[in-house]
């Protein structure tokens, strides 16, 4: 394989980072970012579901709408839809500073619920502005899981083909432009090496660009167990427990344990592996590998760690 | 709190016997679907009488073991030889059912719909297609309608629910207030109010014109007719969504919350128990799944791990080999990975216990899942699971 389709996922200008609940998307964007920084890019990571895991990520208490500097070259914020919506309001309706958006922001809430892509035009929008403005050379999104992504970066097309909408539907022409260029955006949809988070991986893959127009890029599998045995060596692990009267007698009582965990880890590495297979039968996408790290850290550490396994992947 | 300390519950078993509803949250990916199905399992073999789990999007395999692989919101019964296939025979019946949105929010406008003519029209309006899986989170209102819908059948003496996944745990409880608010915002009054009125505020209130100016008038327009449909469903669905609210409350309902023992799962898990204790809410029990066994942590494993290391090349491997007909090298590489490997492990064991400890502080029952060396699949791996449930 060419160093190439991988490895650019840090030369496009704005990434989304997908994937199922829990599989990792806080982390693999806040080690992208880090990476990216470290390069010498002036980057922007941004969480969309204010959960506050990209604040946990880098140890830092909270972070807002405001981009707050974490390192050099590295900027943090958080997605707020009224202040991306105040910020709109400023910019493109050339309305004054609203001091109270209150009564305004649940008119909007509630059209947001309504209409197909309002909520999620503004927040894609503010993404593609901050590139479009060149306000960073790489901007990195904890995106919204599976489920949500596909009407959160599809809005702008959604919007478009729907007629007969006002000032909003005149801004996603310079949206599409830098969301359907795939030398400018990119998705990295991370998974486990798990059923339902491959299948639902699978499923975003066949339906990302005919509905949004954007293009998948790459795909992280995290979390991956390393493969610790040749196929005899196997043969010998599936059957120690056999001996374990002899193991024990020779080391004490606690080998039950120790066996216990290679055979855990072990199988769950070949359950993993069978996931995995089917990920690559079924798609042509690079696929970068993250191992499950094994340390008592979080928070930075962790972020460091997985930035070290992705920065070999991309090399 | 009187109430609680009087139904201060020891473990699992004694809180499903209690209890008609328990409502199964947590973040995604944890296990809520699987804990769900094996504490029904736990309860039919365990306790008894007529057992409902209301599933989300379960993983194949474990959809077809509880026959709801198909699609449709029809409840299931488990038959009796899939349990005697595991070799127990259970003491109540287990049914399950999936939770299908889309068909649910076609029978709630079936249900509140005053009549023919407003019921068609919502069903063949767009607008409403593109809300049904968008609004007010929408999977989360269903789930508790479901639940509502089963519950007043008096068909089922547990009914255990699997919750969606959703970007906030608590969004499940916020749903029908939500619910409650849409209908009655004031917006939806201006929109389905008379035209004519409708011109006066919209000239005097600054805010609409720039909706206007942003959204188009044209999709204000739109929006308006259908919501004019919709408000003639508002009684129905404020008293059911009433209904539905109270049930969160109900003392027969309680919570369980699942979370594995990984930082940012058992963050937001503790923050989901907080939440509901503070909303006085009962929070049956904390089942904390795929966790390491306790034994990986003692000073021994590690002491055995250790003295492996140096033994993996001695007598040992000899007479495993001996034992196993195979050569003494690779039994040599194998143990010398094994104790060396060990470490990883006991780490993550480690911090899963401390994880463990304060989760246990914020519940009276944190209950343990071991991580199976295979997904959980059938129902004997239900039962496996659910054997730690009740000790
Ligand atoms: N490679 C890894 N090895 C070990 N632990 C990991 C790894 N990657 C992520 N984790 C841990 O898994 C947990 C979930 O990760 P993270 O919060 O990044 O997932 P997420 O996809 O953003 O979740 P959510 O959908 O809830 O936003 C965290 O506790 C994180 O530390
Ligand atoms: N104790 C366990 N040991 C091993 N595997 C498990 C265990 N519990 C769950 N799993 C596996 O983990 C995966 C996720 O479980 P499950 O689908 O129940 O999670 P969930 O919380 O319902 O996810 P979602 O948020 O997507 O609804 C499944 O493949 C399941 O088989
Ligand atoms: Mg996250
Ligand atoms: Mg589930």
């Amino acid at each position: 394989m060419p160093a190439g389709p991988g490895a650019s996922i840090l030369d496009r200008r704005l990434v989304f980072v997908t994937g199922k609940g829990g599989v990792g998307k806080t982390s693999i964007a806040g080690a992208l970012a880090h990476i990216a920084a470290r390069s010498g890019k002036r980057t922007l990571v941004c969480e969309m579901d204010a959960k506050g895991a990209l604040a946990d990520a880098f140890d830092v208490g909270t972070l807002g709408f405001e981009p707050r500097q974490l390192e050099p070259n590295l900027f943090a914020m958080t997605m707020d839809t009224e202040d991306a919506l105040r910020e709109y309001l400023r910019l493109f309706a050339k309305v004054p500073f609203i001091g109270r958006i209150g009564p305004l922001a649940r008119t909007f809430d509630f059209l947001a619920d309504a209409a197909p892509g309002v909520r999620e035009i503004l927040v894609v929008g503010k993404l593609c502005y901050e590139v479009r403005e060149r306000h960073y050379d790489i901007v990195i999104v904890d995106a919204e899981a599976t489920g949500h992504i596909i009407s959160q970066i599809g809005a702008p097309k959604v919007i478009r083909e729907m007629a007969q909408m006002g000032l909003v539907r005149e801004q996603t022409d310079w949206m599409i432009e830098v969301l359907h260029d795939p030398s400018i955006t990119g998705v990295a949809v991370v998974t486990t090496p798990e059923e339902m988070p491959v299948t639902e991986t699978l499923a975003l893959l066949d339906r990302l660009e005919p509905e949004t127009g954007v293009a998948p890029s790459v795909l992280v599998a995290n979390r991956v167990l390393p493969n610790l045995f040749t196929t005899r060596q196997r043969d010998v692990v599936e059957r120690l427990a056999e001996a374990a009267p002899l193991i024990v007698d020779e080391v004490g009582r606690g080998a039950a344990a120790v066996l216990d965990a290679a055979r855990i880890t072990d199988a769950r590495r070949g359950v993993g592996a069978g996931h995995l297979d089917r990920l690559r039968a079924e798609s042509d996408l690079p696929i970068l590998i993250v191992p499950e790290l094994f340390t008592r850290a979080t928070g930075r550490r962790v972020v460091a760690l997985i930035g070290e396994a992705l920065a070999e992947e991309l090399d | 709190m009187a109430r609680r300390r009087l139904q201060l519950q020891t473990d699992l078993d004694a809180l499903l016997a209690s209890k008609e509803m328990v409502l199964v949250c947590g973040s995604g990916g944890v296990g809520k679907t699987t804990v769900a199905a094996a504490m029904a399992v736990a309860a039919v073999t365990q306790i008894g009488g007529r057992v409902l789990v209301l599933t989300v999007d379960p993983a194949r395999r474990l959809a077809d073991a509880l026959g709801v692989g198909h699609i449709g919101n029809e409840a299931t019964r488990v038959p009796d030889s899939a349990f005697a296939a595991a070799g127990v025979q259970p003491r109540g019946e287990l049914w399950a059912a999936m939770l299908d949105t889309k068909a649910g929010w076609d029978d709630l406008i079936r249900l509140h719909a005053p009549d023919e003519q407003v019921r068609e029209a919502v069903l063949a309006n767009s607008t409403y297609h593109n809300l049904a899986s968008r609004f007010v989170q929408s999977h989360d209102y269903l789930a508790m309608e479901r639940l509502h819908e089963l519950h007043s059948s008096g068909e089922y003496d547990l009914i255990i629910v699997d919750t969606p996944p959703s970007r906030n745990a608590l969004d499940i409880l916020d749903a029908p207030r939500q619910m409650k608010e849409f209908f009655r915002s004031w917006l939806l009054r201006w929109l389905t109010a008379p035209y004519r009125s409708r011109f006066f505020s919209m000239a005097s209130k600054p805010f609409y014109q720039i909706a206007d100016r942003i959204l188009g008038s044209r999709f204000l327009e739109d929006i308006a007719e259908f919501f004019m449909l919709f408000q003639a469903m508002e009684k129905g669905f404020v008293e059911h969504a009433n209904e539905v609210e109270a049930l969160l409350a109900d003392p027969r309902t309680t919570f369980v919350v699942v979370s594995t023992l990984e930082a940012a799962p058992s963050y937001e898990a503790a923050y989901l128990a907080r939440e509901l204790v503070r909303r006085e809410h009962h929070l049956g029990a904390i089942i904390a799944n795929r966790v390491l066994p306790a034994s990986m942590t003692a000073k021994a494993s590690a002491t055995s791990a250790r003295k492996l290391v140096k033994a993996a090349r001695g007598d040992l491997a000899e007479q495993i080999a001996e034992q196993l007909d195979t050569q003494p090298e690779i039994v040599g590489d194998v143990l010398t990975e094994i104790g060396t490997r060990f470490h990883d492990v006991a780490v993550v064991a480690t911090r899963e216990a401390e994880r463990r400890a304060e989760l246990s502080e914020l519940c009276q029952l944190l209950v343990a899942a071991p991580v199976l060396d295979r997904d959980v699949n059938d129902i004997a791996d239900l039962l496996e699971l659910a054997a730690h449930f009740t000790p």
